[in-house]
């Protein structure tokens, strides 16, 4: 049936990326299969009224975030938004900033991607409360546009930006842990960022 | 720090995310070339958001490629609709 073939073609080479959000979001690699296998279903089911030559992915990807609100969310609930607005803009940047001039030649990024492990990137977004963390696995993971991102998740452009903003600065905080943690950068006596730097 | 720099970090993301117009990209292009302590702000968000997506990418298990074609295969609305079926 020409309708599965298409579909088929479209839409199984973005599985891996649908199976990388649905880990963050469920955080288990069970239920992550699940949600993926269920959002394909969904979709086929639903693949008439895809319109052809608009957006599969985004389209994908609302319906991976609709089925994981309807099943996963209701069953677990979980603490929101905690403490994610006492975090300053630029906080990384603020603490480690600074970091790459004392390794000469080294590049921000080289410093950054040796900094931290892939399980330390994957905790600090699964550690982000639902809302925050579907924005920025989106954007900073996918891709997305705001105008994309609001079609995903049936908010306004100005409620993207928002959330985004908050869940990248908690998204920072939490690195910074880590990276306290492993002693990466000196105690909690690291000086402040003073105003040689810029700041809001 | 001049307003300038307050109007670039306002604008980090929206320029960062390829959000902003032609005209607001430009402005801020212009204050970077000029302004080390901004440039090194805007340098190291955009390598944070690198970092978040090259560790956060997984591969599907060949399973699950499996199970979805099986599923959709028993899902096909020429046969049987909405058929139940678990791998």
């Amino acid at each position: 049936m020409a309708d599965q073939a298409t579909f088929a073609e479209q839409a199984m080479p973005l599985m891996s990326s649908l199976y990388s959000a649905a880990l963050r979001m469920t955080r288990n690699p069970s239920d992550a299969e699940d949600l993926v296998q269920e959002t394909y279903l969904r979709a086929y089911r639903g693949f008439g009224g895809f319109e052809q030559g608009t957006n599969l992915k985004a389209w994908l990807y609302r319906i991976l975030t609709n089925t994981y609100i309807n099943i996963y969310r209701a069953k677990k609930r979980r603490p929101e938004e905690t403490d994610l607005d006492d975090v300053e803009d630029l906080f990384l940047y603020h603490r480690l900033g600074g970091l790459e001039a004392a390794t000469l030649g080294r590049s921000a990024e080289d410093e950054l991607m040796d900094y931290f492990t892939e399980a330390e990137v994957k905790d600090a977004i699964e550690a982000l409360p639902d809302t925050f963390r579907m924005a920025v696995l989106l954007a900073d993971v996918e891709g997305f546009s705001y105008k994309e991102i609001a079609e995903i998740l049936d908010i306004p452009i100005g409620t993207v930006m928002s959330r985004l903003h908050r869940g990248r600065k908690a998204l920072q905080k939490r690195l910074y842990e880590f990276a306290l943690d492993r002693g990466l950068v000196g105690t909690r006596s690291f000086p402040e960022p003073t105003s040689a730097r810029p700041g809001p | 720090m001049t307003g300038n720099c307050n109007d670039a970090l306002r604008e980090l993301y929206e320029f960062l995310d390829g959000e902003l117009t032609d005209e607001r990209k430009t402005l801020i292009k212009d204050h970077l070339a000029g302004c080390n302590p901004c440039l090194e702000a805007f340098d190291f968000e955009a390598e944070v958001r690198i970092l978040v997506s090259t560790k956060c990418r997984e591969e599907a298990p060949d399973a699950l490629r499996q199970r979805v074609i099986d599923a959709l295969r028993a899902c096909d609305p020429a046969t049987e609709p909405a058929a139940e079926s678990d791998a």
